[in-house]
């Protein structure tokens, strides 16, 4: 029998725009993930509809989040990223802890205690040097995808030390490196050590708590997980489908609404 | 002893000016303008999250376009002294200088959004965007002529105290230069506990100069029972704008910090006048009836903030809109408090020493201990369920500490706060989908413990 999806979640991020499903229980059944189109509007109803034909019924609950949640119009609730991350990785680790969510075009850290209460919160500043576009902005000139650019840094033996710490600057910083003689897998290493020192001092601003977990893009990155957990000192914990966190935590709140709770 | 400092040059013409045009045709013209707005204002309020305006905002209105348009015709007709927000102003009031707040016209450049151009003025001349959006305005403002209020005097005197920056003391330098008048500055030694003596001398003994350079220019000699009377006046209003600010403990706010940015205006640029202290009288009056009637200013109050720093002049509405959303509203701020605090220290029978040891108070002259005790008292005594601070890029003094004082703020006094980045004045270093996402997820926090 096919599993019927009771609650859905829209994550309408800068980069990509995420749905997910969940089943009476708030397992994740039912997922999509696609880069974000300018027309978001009706690229989340083509999402939806995929989900219908996948078991969602007319009238199941949706909850949007991200930076376009107020442009999904078939949504019955709207929640910030920061609630619904956190909701979305708690119930997939079952503890509190401190949360970090590299996103395209912020970081946050996200401090939530035993029961997945946020108690404090903040945000990188207005740039983009903080974030998943730093990176993808510099693998890119170097002529990678992310993946390829994340290997490179978690496996290089050396760092070479960027001190540019705005992505426009970084970049040109990068050129004279490589023009002196750098390897790519060190400046790779370089930019990642400097983008952890970064989102580690924002993470400090909320007290940090062990342990660390890590959601968002940036997540599935072994360099990311390798150099963040080195700038806090502390051991970093994966949920599994860490992109789908946000609209994970959204469709657990839209089952709550047709559970009559939300 | 001769005199150091030019006497202004007034005239009888510009004096029958200033009377006609300012006192009697523009008076005659604001009143009519004043009824019109209140029988607006009187109107049953709009759908929407907010509750009934203040009916006082009619006359508020009269107030403020009043004073521009004195100031218009103030050039020849009398003594024009340019003063930052924190300046002993009493003396030059009792000496019948008209006052231009600098700040206070930047503040209503930002309101009208014509900041951004202003300051763009002062960088096209080299000043670097990294200095005070206020200071930007003006020297804008001075360089291009700019200004929404029609037209500024220039100064025949310069009155700059550091008790709220260092930033004042280069940018009145600058303003002395261009307008060739002197500069009076009043330094104040900053307070990490208690005023010394020593200091409070130290700044009685500026302010005979500053009497000195004030009746050089203006040409009058400053009376004791004139000196007495606006002091009296000044401390009457500051009493009764403290009263204000307290009226936002009621539940629902008959006030909030948004109206009182607005209504700030009078206790800074009209400090020492009797008619601000009729103003504050029936705003107040009004404010106790609102709150025997259980009349807020929004319809529904569920989450009650406290504000710190100045406000986003050019984001006060749209901040005002996005938390009442949440049925969200700031009930009380430092900044707006800052104009009540200091009543204590003013003591009209002993104008100097006083005025000595009120100047070296406001906030921004004391430790940064001062204004996180200042916030944990208002989060008890409002019973605020959180705390915004505006990390402001232009107001470094008033800035530093924010970091750690939020962290206290939550741990210590057990409330939500949030850090939100911005500028008083310049729009450019302000981004409003990040500034959304930041105030919304920390209201669902405060919702969340609340």
């Amino acid at each position: 029998m096919r599993q019927e999806i009771v609650g859905l979640g829209v994550d309408a991020g800068s980069t990509t725009t995420k749905l997910v499903g969940v089943d009476g229980r708030g397992e994740r059944i039912f997922d999509r993930i696609e880069p974000t189109r300018p027309q978001l509007q009706l690229q989340v109803k083509g999402l939806l509809a995929v989900a219908r034909a996948s078991g969602a019924k007319e009238g199941t609950p949706v909850v949007a989040t991200g930076y376009g949640r107020k442009l999904v119009e078939d949504a019955d609730k709207r929640v910030t990223e920061i609630t619904c991350h956190a909701r979305g990785v708690f119930r997939s680790v079952h503890h509190g802890g401190t949360l970090i969510d590299i996103g395209g075009q912020d970081a946050k850290a996200i401090r939530f205690d035993d029961k997945g209460a946020v108690q404090d919160f903040a945000m990188n500043d207005k740039c983009a040097a903080g974030t998943g576009r730093f990176l993808e902005v510099v693998a890119g000139r170097l002529g990678h995808d992310l993946d390829e650019f994340a290997h490179l840094a978690a496996n290089a033996g050396e760092t070479t030390a960027i001190s540019s710490t705005c992505t426009v600057f970084a970049e040109s910083e990068i050129i004279s490196l490589i023009a002196q003689g750098e390897t790519i897998e060190a400046i790779a290493r370089g930019l990642h050590t400097s983008l952890m020192g970064r989102i580690a001092a924002l993470a400090r601003s909320v007290t940090v708590t062990p342990p660390l977990l890590l959601s968002g893009g940036v997540a599935r990155s072994p360099a990311a997980q390798r150099y963040l957990g080195e700038a806090l000192g502390l051991p970093v914990e994966v949920p599994e489908g860490p992109q789908l966190m946000g609209a994970y935590g959204a469709a657990l709140m839209a089952l709550d609404i047709a559970d009559g709770r939300g | 002893m001769s005199a150091k400092y030019p006497r202004a040059e007034t005239s009888g013409l510009k004096k029958a000016q200033y009377l006609l045009g300012a006192k009697v045709a523009g008076g005659a013209l604001l009143k009519l303008d004043r009824m019109k707005l209140a029988r607006k204002l009187a109107r049953p309020p709009k759908p929407g999250p907010f509750g009934p305006p203040l009916k006082s905002s009619a006359w508020l209105k009269e107030l403020i376009t009043g004073h521009y348009l004195k100031g218009r015709f103030a050039s020849g007709a009398r003594p024009v002294a340019w003063v930052t927000s924190g300046a002993p102003v009493e003396p030059l009031i009792a000496l019948g200088f008209f006052p231009i707040y600098p700040e206070n016209h930047g503040a209503v450049c930002g309101i009208r959004r014509s900041a951004e151009e202003i300051c763009e003025e002062a960088e096209s001349a080299g000043y670097s965007r990294d200095i005070c959006s206020y200071a930007r305005t003006d020297i804008g403002s001075m360089l291009s002529g700019k200004t929404p209020v029609g037209r500024l005097p220039p100064p025949d005197l310069l009155v700059c105290c550091t008790n709220i920056c260092q930033t004042v003391l280069l940018w009145y330098r600058v303003l002395a230069q261009h307008f060739g008048c002197p500069l009076v500055n009043i330094d104040t030694p900053f307070l990490y506990g208690e005023a010394q003596e020593h200091q409070i001398a130290f700044v009685e003994k500026q302010l005979e100069e500053l009497v000195r350079a004030a009746e050089e220019v203006s040409g009058n000699r400053l009376t004791e029972k004139k000196l007495h009377q606006v002091t009296r006046y000044s401390k009457q209003a500051t009493e009764l704008w403290a009263q204000i600010i307290q009226m936002g403990r009621h539940r629902p706010a008959p006030i909030t910090a948004f109206d009182q940015f607005i209504h700030l205006a009078p206790i800074v640029e009209m400090r020492g006048e009797p008619f601000t202290v009729d103003y504050y009288g029936a705003l107040l009056e009004e404010l106790q009836e609102r709150a025997a009637q259980g009349v807020g200013a929004l319809k529904e109050e569920k989450i009650r903030l406290v504000w710190d720093n100045l406000p986003v002049w050019h984001k006060v509405r749209w901040l005002s809109e996005v938390l009442a959303e949440s049925n969200a509203t700031l009930v009380a701020s430092t900044y707006t408090n800052a104009w009540g605090e200091l009543t204590e220290f003013i003591d009209p029978e002993n104008p100097m020493r006083s005025a000595a040891l009120t100047y070296l108070h406001p906030i921004l002259n004391r430790g940064t201990g001062h204004k996180l005790s200042l916030m944990k008292g208002m989060v008890e005594s409002f019973e605020a369920d959180g705390v915004i601070l505006h990390s402001d890029r232009s107001c470094k003094p008033y800035s530093i500490g924010q970091v750690d004082q939020r962290e206290r703020l939550t741990k210590e006094a057990g409330v939500p706060a949030l850090l939100l980045e911005a500028d008083h004045n310049d729009p450019r270093a302000f981004s409003e989908e990040q500034s959304r996402a930041r105030v919304e997820a920390f209201l669902e926090v405060v919702e969340a413990k609340a």
